[in-house]
Formats: structure tokens, C-alpha cells, sequence
């Protein structure tokens, strides 16, 4: 199976908001190299604090305090450095701070959940943040989100953009979820599942899970390798 | 051998908190004497205006050249999100002339990534210039394009403004790129 057919299709009728919103016409191939050209620079300084989703505000947010941590890799497995890692969420009760959501449940006037970082030297992110908890949307009956962080990255290339949900080891709602769903195989679907990291947690402090992402880098690959 | 890449899901309705930025919406430094206005609405299958998508611009300068060091706000990249009637505007620079991979020359253009609720995957597409009729005849990429929906990749110029609809499904579909 190829990277391509694990993705999800643009119309996935379970999912109701992609009946009228999925192009219906075929998509318009380009020759090979015609997307290697670099990603866009992102063009605000990143605070200090912004992968801190529990210090942006005088108090500290309600619910399980968590690091999300992580490496950031093109399709070759080379690390990508100092690339913007960006990254919202619903707060602990399943309430994004957004005008439009109409979930009742409480804001946490403590907590935003929204963050960004670079990457380091060996392309790793880590933030810190609160555990989100699960939201009913009104896809079908009882449809419930599982708990997920939304996550955008550049990349190096333009082809290279990715926005995504990460979402927890064993939540019972995956298999009920469409969105998640929506990804034609388990393999897929898996590769957005985190990894619980003892070794990333802090004693006494906060849990900690591991994802790693990997981004498409340019289609016309170099030849050295394969003489 | 190469690695699984992570598979796409949507960016949601409630992306507002996380990703738009102040004056995303700027591309080009403000001031530059040759500042153009791009607006333009999203549309669904049905015509009706989507209120929560959010649009990329990426572009290269004048002179045709991608920004490859980020030197004070204007980069060539701008975000902006729809309003309730589905509407958005930039503020940019036309850019220049960009080679295609074989070297032939493409016609200006702003590349527009499209994320919203609904959208599994993000979209990719080309705003061409309406004014650049010779260039455009030229283009490679829009020659690749059936000649019955090219115009729905340059924009039209309406009172000194560049008009770009995007129709994500239906009669004239805008037309996208695979990635």
C-alpha cells in the first residue's frame, strides 16, 4: 500500500461534512518536481513560552497535566530542524476556547490551548499541556470525538504540509470516530496514535506520550544511493 | 527505504484559537508602492459560503524568488480564515516569473492551500493573473489544465481588485493539484 492510499479520501461519506465540500472532479497531476519548492517561512517570532500550554495565564489550567513529545522526520528518516511545530486543542472538559463551540461544558479561563515550538537539533518538539478530554459533535447520533491534539507542521518542501490529530493509546472512541476512521487502514490509523513514554514523563509532575511525525520531502529523488 | 508518512485529518472548526495570526493577511511589507488586494469567497457544492475554512498563500517576490530566510514580517506566506459570509482578502505583491522543473518559465502565480471542516485532506491550487494573458497561454501547468476550467484558476480584476473564488465541489469546481 502506498503512503498515498493511506491517506484519507477527500470524500468519506461517514463523515458528514465532506459531502458537499470534497471536490468531485479528479485532482490535477503535476509532473514530478513541480511541489519542490521550499515550504513557507513562518513569519512571527515564536515565544519562549509558547509550548507551554500551562503557563499562558496568571493560574494554572484544570485536568491532567501532560509533555507531548516527538520527532519530526522527512520520508528519508532525516530529522528536520528548527521547522514550526503548531498545535491546538479543547481544554480538559472538551471545550475549545472558540466562539463557535457550543459544547456545554466549562471554559478554563486558565487555559487557551493553542502552542507552537521549533524543532531542535534532532527535530524533536515537546510541549507541555493538558490532557484534552472527549466532545460530542453532531456528526450522528451520540458522536463523540475521541481526545486529540490538532497539529500543523511546514516541513521543507511545500508538498511537505501536514495538519493532522494526534490522538491517546486505548481511547475507546477511535473506533467509533469517522475522522479517524476516514484513514483506509489500521497501519494508517495507527501512525496517529501516541505511544505512552515512561522515559519522557517527569516524577511527581506529569505524564508524558510520544509521537513521531513523518513529512513528505521532495519527489524527485536524488539517484547517489541507488547505483 | 523510506518512512510511513503520517496520514492527513482535518483541521476542524475550531482551529480559530490555534492557527490564524495577526494581520495574516498582510503577504507583502506594508507600504511597498505596488500592493495589490486579493479577496475572493469559498464556496460548498451547494454555493453556499463556507464561514470556517482557512487559507494559505505562498508565494515568491517580485523577482520571483522564494524566501528561504525569514527577514521581518513580510515572508511571502499569509493565513487568513473565512468570515461568516465565506469571504477573505490578502494584501500582496504580484510575484515573478518562476521556472518550472525542465526550466520553462511559469506564468506569476500565488499557490492557495485551502483547509477546513470537511476537509480530510487540504487542498491545493493556483491563482493566476489576469493581466499576464501571453504568460498564462504559455504556463505549463495550465496548459495541463482541460481548457474549460482554466478560468477558474485566474482571478478576475474587478475595480483594482483581484477577485479569486474558490468552489470546493459542483458546476466550475475550482481546480486543484494532487500533492
Amino acid at each position: 500500500m502506498s503512503d498515498d492510499e493511506r491517506e484519507p479520501p477527500y470524500l468519506y461519506p461517514d463523515y458528514v461534512g465532506t459531502r458537499l465540500r470534497a471536490p468531485a472532479k479528479p485532482l490535477v497531476n503535476l509532473p514530478e518536481g513541480f511541489h519542490d519548492f521550499p515550504a513557507p517561512l513562518f513569519p512571527r517570532a515564536i515565544a519562549e513560552l509558547a509550548h507551554d500550554l500551562t503557563r499562558q495565564h496568571a493560574g494554572e489550567p484544570i485536568g491532567e497535566r501532560i509533555i507531548v513529545t516527538g520527532r519530526v522526520l522527512d520520508s528519508d528518516g532525516r530529522p528536520l530542524r528548527n521547522t514550526v511545530v503548531e498545535v491546538w486543542q479543547a481544554n480538559a472538559a472538551g471545550r475549545y476556547l472558540d466562539q463557535d463551540d457550543q459544547h456545554p461544558a466549562p471554559v478554563d479561563p486558565n487555559f487557551t490551548g493553542a502552542g507552537r515550538c521549533l524543532t531542535d537539533d534532532d527535530g524533536r518538539y515537546r510541549f507541555i499541556t493538558i490532557k484534552p478530554g472527549a466532545y460530542p459533535w453532531k456528526n450522528h447520533r451520540n458522536a463523540w470525538r475521541p481526545a486529540h491534539i490538532h497539529f500543523s507542521l511546514f516541513g521543507s518542501q511545500f508538498r511537505s504540509r501536514l495538519v493532522t490529530q494526534m490522538y491517546f493509546p486505548g481511547d475507546p472512541l477511535m473506533p467509533r470516530d469517522p475522522i479517524l476512521q476516514s484513514i483506509p487502514d489500521q497501519v494508517g490509523r495507527d501512525r496517529l496514535v501516541s505511544q505512552f513514554d515512561p522515559a519522557a514523563t517527569m516524577p511527581e509532575w506529569a505524564l508524558a506520550y510520544r509521537w513521531d511525525i513523518v513529512l513528505r520531502g521532495r519527489a524527485a529523488t536524488p539517484f547517489e544511493d541507488e547505483r | 527505504m523510506s518512512a510511513p508518512l503520517t496520514p492527513s485529518q482535518t483541521v476542524g472548526p475550531f482551529f480559530g484559537v490555534g492557527l490564524p495570526f495577526e494581520k495574516g493577511e498582510q503577504i507583502a511589507a506594508s507600504g511597498s508602492a505596488s500592493v495589490i488586494r486579493v479577496e475572493g469567497q469559498v464556496l460548498d457544492g451547494n454555493g453556499e459560503p463556507v464561514p470556517d475554512a482557512l487559507l494559505e498563500i505562498w508565494q515568491p517576490d517580485e523577482r520571483g524568488r522564494y524566501r528561504k530566510v525569514a527577514d521581518g514580517e513580510a515572508t511571502g506566506f499569509g493565513r487568513r480564515r473565512t468570515d461568516a459570509e465565506g469571504a477573505f482578502s490578502f494584501m500582496t505583491v504580484k510575484p515573478g516569473s518562476t521556472p518550472a522543473p525542465d526550466g520553462r518559465p511559469q506564468a506569476p502565480h500565488l499557490n492557495v492551500t485551502v483547509f477546513a471542516r470537511g476537509l480530510l485532506r487540504h487542498l491545493v491550487t493556483r491563482m493566476y493573473f489576469p493581466d499576464e494573458q501571453a504568460a498564462n497561454a504559455t504556463d505549463p501547468v495550465l496548459n495541463l489544465v482541460d481548457a474549460a476550467r482554466r478560468e477558474t484558476l485566474i482571478a478576475k480584476s474587478c475595480g483594482g481588485v483581484l477577485h479569486f473564488d474558490v468552489r470546493l465541489q459542483g458546476e466550475r469546481e475550482t481546480v486543484f493539484f494532487a500533492i
